[in-house]
């Protein structure tokens, strides 16, 4: 029994690493007023990059900050459309998430001689260290080190968004932008900045991925995790603390798949699997409550409009 | 703006579905032609599901065996990509045009659009890797090629038997199928096998974990068997199977791999791999046709005999005395003195015999 929780609270946050990261982005997008469905897209350039550089280096520790520039500068794309340009912003993070798989192939084949997956790569350290507690159910506690950045991230994008005031003008572009606009605010800067930095958050959960729970770059990798991490800002309420919580909901219920699967309960492994979205929607419905998107939250912003 | 914001979700779960339809596979539309210009009277080309000549698994593998069978034959081959589903037939008609005597589709996926292609080309043989047609689907100009991997995963399940220390070990499936069915008894049937003949008193726990691409998923199963006490576990599923050797390397315990010798992925963990020699059927096949022998109007299921399965030649982590018996099971079940069972109903009758 002990076993098994301990279990369950160490898949769990292995599961929501990637997701959180992905969510922080969203939020901090979002937040600005930037809708951004292209983080499926930025996770799955952060996840190759991330193994390219700890390939060819065996440094994962710089595969993994790479892997969030590489996430930030592929952001870039959807910043310069979205809010240079004012593009729609759905049509921009659909093309964003159309093209990261298909660059992250293209390089993926380039590098690795035509395969479309890495070797095995060097992967950040276990918290303990590995082996520690082996043996005891405690060793379930040993988990990746990206599950302490994903914590410490929500943290700093809690602080940053409510308590400073910085995070202040950003919430008052995403509500108000043209309220904000007349106060002196750089309305697009701020945009800008934040799209770039939603584009690093996915870049490091697609390299938590890849440089943490598989040591290797496989085209599956990412597969949808993006969108999960999508629909956690929303069910988080845009609130970084919020879709911290949604993630490990969501991680929760695959935990739970797997130590409830395996004959445990006498439930087919399909109905099971169907588990983490039926809890979702039980969720959803009985606790949440009203989830209200930031007020200019997909709205380009025109100067002299009346927001 | 709340309309804008619904269309985006409804936009968002249009790609997720299409990149899901695709495998995650976003690459250009559209499918690459490899011309073969060699005259012959015979040709052969295949076309890959989704997966791409390079998956380092069984298109790849199927390309491979073809273009042994070009070096030993003179046999012209071929190959053409499938980028998405809607390639297929495409694909198919392209390899017909293109005058091939003999069209391989690779991948159970295939197995309509093949059918089809072979009803509107009656002239053309075509034949597919993983997939058995009903007696009413079969055409005379269509083969259906199954392997029979219950005859590797028994000897996997013997050796696991044997060099478990705990007394516990584990199957992992991608998704419950006829396929993967076979995997997974005959590995339950080898160890089944050792328990009578060798007085062991090994348990088995099998899972289906519903998937073949999410890793994590695979090595949060893995991280549950092993601490639930199984010091050995055979990954059966796809990609999703390297998270479970992830969790097999974390844990320092014993995986087994699946298709290909997986060896490299984990060298101080792996046991052993259950292979599928997808190359040597597409050659065998191929050959036969070539040769005029009537393949066609039937299901082919290559087993040991025909060197179509096997297990890995790697054993460091087994006693030698186990890796030699092994490899004597192994010619027993070729010569056909064991037949391991690759359904629940066969395992229940086989265990009944033991």
């Amino acid at each position: 029994m002990l076993n098994n929780i301990c279990l369950l609270i160490g898949i769990t946050l292995m599961y929501a690493t990637p997701l959180v990261f992905g969510a922080l982005g969203g939020v901090i997008s979002e937040r600005s007023g930037v809708v951004n469905i292209g983080i499926e897209g930025m996770m799955t350039i952060g996840a190759l990059s991330g193994a390219a550089v700890s390939f060819f280096t065996g440094n994962a520790w710089l595969g993994f900050l790479v892997a969030g520039l590489a996430g930030g500068a592929f952001a870039l794309l959807h910043a310069v459309a979205a809010v240079t340009f004012k593009a729609d912003q759905n049509v921009s993070g659909i093309a964003l998430n159309l093209l990261g798989p298909g660059i992250a192939l293209f390089v993926a084949r380039l590098i690795w001689d035509g395969g479309t997956q890495s070797p095995i790569i060097e992967t950040l350290p276990k918290i303990f260290g590995s082996g520690a507690f082996a043996g005891s159910p405690l060793a379930n506690f040993n988990v990746d080190i990206t599950v302490v950045l994903g914590i410490l991230a929500t943290i700093v994008v809690w602080f940053v968004l409510y308590k400073t005031k910085w995070g202040l003008r950003v919430r008052a572009v995403g509500e108000h932008p043209a309220a904000a606009d007349t106060l002196g605010i750089n309305v697009s800067r701020i945009r800008f900045i934040c799209v770039v930095l939603s584009g690093m958050m996915a870049g490091f959960g697609g390299a938590s991925i890849t440089l943490a729970i598989i040591p290797q770059f496989t085209q599956t990798a990412v597969a949808g995790q993006g969108f999960i991490a999508l629909a956690a800002v929303i069910f988080g309420k845009w609130t970084p603390h919020g879709a911290f919580g949604a993630c490990l909901l969501f991680g929760m219920a695959q935990a739970l798949v797997i130590i409830l699967g395996g004959g445990v309960v006498p439930i087919p492994s399909e109905i099971l699997a169907c588990m983490p979205y039926i809890l979702t929607l039980v969720v959803l419905v009985l606790f949440v409550g009203r989830s209200v998107a930031p007020k200019a939250d997909g709205v380009p912003y025109e100067k002299g409009s009346r927001g | 703006m709340k309309k804008n914001r619904l269309m985006g979700l409804a936009l968002a779960g249009a790609v997720a579905l299409t990149v899901a339809g695709c495998g995650g596979q976003a690459a250009p539309a559209g499918s690459e032609d490899k011309s073969a210009s060699a005259e012959a009277d015979y040709k052969v080309q295949m076309v890959t599901d989704m997966g791409g000549v390079n998956d380092q698994s069984f298109n790849q593998l199927a390309w491979e065996g073809l273009q042994q069978l070009e070096d030993e034959t003179g046999i012209p081959v071929n190959y053409t990509e499938s980028k998405q589903e809607a390639d297929y037939a495409t694909n198919l008609d392209k390899a017909v045009d293109a005058g091939s005597n003999t069209v391989w589709g690779i991948g159970f996926a295939m197995a309509d659009a093949i059918q089809t292609a072979a009803k509107s080309n009656p002239d053309v043989h075509f034949a597919i890797i993983d997939n058995a047609y009903p007696e009413d689907a079969l055409l005379d100009n269509l083969t259906g090629v199954t392997f029979k991997t219950q005859e590797p995963s028994f000897v996997a399940g013997y050796i696991a038997a044997m060099t478990t220390q705990t007394g516990k070990v584990g199957f992992i499936g991608g998704m419950k199928s006829d396929v993967l069915e076979t995997f997974n008894w005959g590995f339950q049937a080898g160890v089944a096998y050792a328990n009578a003949t060798e007085g062991k008193d090994v348990k088995v726990v099998s899972q289906y974990i519903e998937t073949f691409t999410d890793a994590a998923k695979g090595k949060a199963a893995g991280q549950k068997m092993y601490s639930d006490g199984c010091d050995i576990v055979f990954a059966c599923a796809g990609n999703a199977g390297n998270g479970v050797i992830e969790s097999a390397t974390e844990a320092n315990k014993m995986v087994i791999g699946v298709d290909k010798d997986q060896y490299d992925l984990a060298p101080e963990n792996m046991l052993t791999s259950v292979m599928k020699n997808v190359d040597q059927a597409v050659i065998e096949v191929s050959k036969q046709a070539a040769d005029g022998e009537e393949v066609g109007g039937k299901n082919i299921e290559l087993s040991a005999k025909d060197g179509a399965v096997a297990i890995s030649e790697h054993h460091d982590l087994m006693e030698d005395a186990v890796y030699e018996k092994a490899q004597d099971l192994f010619k027993q079940i070729k010569d056909g003195k064991i037949t391991p069972p690759g359904t629940e109903k066969d395992f229940n009758a086989y265990v009944e015999s033991l």
